[in-house]
């Protein structure tokens, strides 16, 4: 039998909700604590996102991703007692919380948890995901590897830029790459909108003229070896308009089109996932429903801020401590259903007894929205009301309803948005 | 009268910008009007990208600027940074061009990166 090392707590995934649940592990009486990152620095996809505007929630201040990785990192260096494995890819969890990782260094190891928190983020859709028809050439990549390559490795990986979707990551892209002399000739977008942030819009497209085709998207791949063009069309909804065909000549076509938390390792654990998020279902606590394993970050469902990340991180940090030490939560559970407008909810139940001053609910509507109220209710009982000026599916809604708001509620708790003229 | 997207927060303002009266409507809140017009005469920017570094875990080294730059002076500036070679190791805020250009913000280091 192999000698199984035992952590209070590890954490699977040193990107920015690893660092941060393992740091509030250690501050909340975890006394080893293990950070397994299959990249060979800790900080995840923090470290190729340089440029800035993150942290202005959390540290109150515009940071690059590197600098606000950097500031987790030395939280957690400064910590003697968390322990960093870089280089080592976790193979498999169990639900009796057995982890089996490798690495170039240590081989084969497995270690045993008093609580495992799950933070692997997320990962990009490809053309596969969408189906593009077409050839198969080179060149033909997702807006997240480019910024790998160029800001990590130092590769253009293209001269004649086509963007596909309008999402932050690619508008991001457009800037980086004409930057370092690349032509960006195009950002093409499905949706009669971008789905970006408008500052990305203004200084990654506007600055530098790149034209933007909303309510377009790419309907044919050419190219033998490299990519040599490829078709736009004008779409109605989300069937392409015949006659509405042109082409540009491009030899690199970026995808940004979404992303998928990256769940292989809690499906085997037998977590259950919840169809609307791609995550793990969650408990207020971010326990997920396999008792000990906590989750937290983009694998639980994607956020547009890092600084919620960190938050909600922390929080499954300090779950997962109480837990290795024999605090484990319990009670009731009361579900939250998803009512008019509400596309889904994190976390999807509650357990009332494990509500300290406040439930924190983050959601995403299903629409643009101006002004709004959003209701929570359970039965007949309304619990409280919210006020919006603006709502959008791209921005997530946090609320944070109050713990005596909560006395008494035994049924499910219902979010749902109104309009408001 | 010129229309921009005010960018200063997820609200996105639909302002109107009269460059002659040096007026600002649409907007919500009074930031809106200080950043209509600078937009409109004089954009700044945070010029974010990367320098080669040898002997370090990776091949580019994230930099900065300390503060906004004029956007006319971006360009001139990344023609600087291609001829940066940096050795590792270096730490997060090693000024690798101070004043650059005269805009007044430095160039920084964004990663502490160790020798290898």
């Amino acid at each position: 039998m192999m000698n199984e090392k035992y952590y209070d707590v590890i954490v699977v995934g040193g990107g920015p909700a690893g660092l941060a649940a393992a740091l509030s592990a250690a501050e909340n009486g975890a006394e080893k604590i293990l950070i397994l990152e299959r990249d060979n620095d800790i900080g995840g996809i923090l470290n190729q996102c340089v440029h800035n505007g993150f942290g202005l929630h959390y540290f109150k201040e515009a940071l690059t991703g590197p600098e606000y990785a950097g500031r987790f990192a030395e939280l957690v260096k400064a910590h003697d007692n968390i322990e960093i494995c870089c280089d080592t890819m976790v193979l498999n969890i169990s639900a009796d919380r057995h982890v089996s990782c490798v690495s170039s260094k240590n081989g084969y190891q497995v270690f045993r948890a008093g609580a495992i928190v799950l933070a692997m983020g997320c990962r990009e859709r490809t053309r596969g995901a969408i189906a593009i028809p077409g050839d198969r050439p080179s060149g033909v990549i997702t807006a997240g590897t480019a910024q790998r390559y160029v800001n990590i490795s130092g590769y253009l990986p293209g001269k004649k830029v086509v963007i596909l979707g309008s999402g932050d990551i690619g508008l991001i892209m457009a800037r980086r790459l004409t930057l370092e002399g690349a032509k960006v000739l195009a950002c093409v977008e499905l949706a009669p909108h971008c789905n970006g942030l408008a500052r990305n819009i203004v200084q990654c497209l506007d600055d530098f003229g790149i034209p933007l085709y909303l309510s377009h998207t790419v309907t044919n791949i050419v190219g033998k070896d490299r990519l040599e063009k490829v078709c736009i069309s004008k779409v109605d909804g989300y069937t392409p308009i015949p006659g509405t065909e042109f082409e540009i000549e491009c030899d690199t076509l970026l995808l940004s089109v979404g992303l998928i938390p990256e769940n292989e390792l809690t499906r085997n654990a037998g977590v259950g996932i919840d169809g609307r998020t791609n995550g793990a279902y969650v408990y207020e606590n971010m326990e997920t429903d396999t008792a000990g394993i906590f989750a937290c970050g983009n694998v639980v469902h994607v956020h547009d801020l890092v600084d919620y990340v960190t938050v909600e991180s922390m929080k499954a940090g300090a779950s997962a401590a109480k837990f290795a030490l024999g605090n484990k939560a319990d009670g009731n559970a009361i579900s939250i259903s998803n009512g008019n407008g509400v596309n889904y909810t994190v976390p999807q139940r509650v357990r009332l007894e494990n509500v300290d001053k406040a439930l924190e609910v983050f959601f995403r509507t299903n629409k643009v929205r101006g002004k709004s109220l959003i209701k929570v209710t359970s039965g007949d009982k309304e619990i409280i009301t919210f006020k919006r000026e603006h709502m959008a599916p791209g921005e997530m809604e946090k609320l944070i309803i109050p713990a005596k708001m909560l006395a008494g509620v035994t049924d499910t708790i219902k979010i749902e948005v109104e309009d408001q003229a | 009268m010129k229309n921009i997207i005010c960018t200063l927060c997820p609200k996105g303002c639909h302002l109107s910008v009269d460059l002659e009266n040096m007026t600002v409507s649409g907007n919500n809140c009074p930031r809106g009007v200080k950043y209509g017009i600078s937009e409109l005469t004089a954009p700044m920017r945070t010029l974010t990208s990367t320098v080669k570094i040898d002997g370090a875990i990776c091949r580019r080294c994230p930099v900065r600027s300390s503060a906004d730059v004029p956007r006319e002076s971006v360009a001139e500036i990344m023609k600087l940074l291609d001829t940066v070679q940096l050795t590792a190791p270096v730490s997060l805020g090693d000024v690798i061009f101070e004043n650059v250009l005269g805009t007044g913000a430095d160039i920084i280091v964004t990663r502490n990166l160790k020798a290898i």
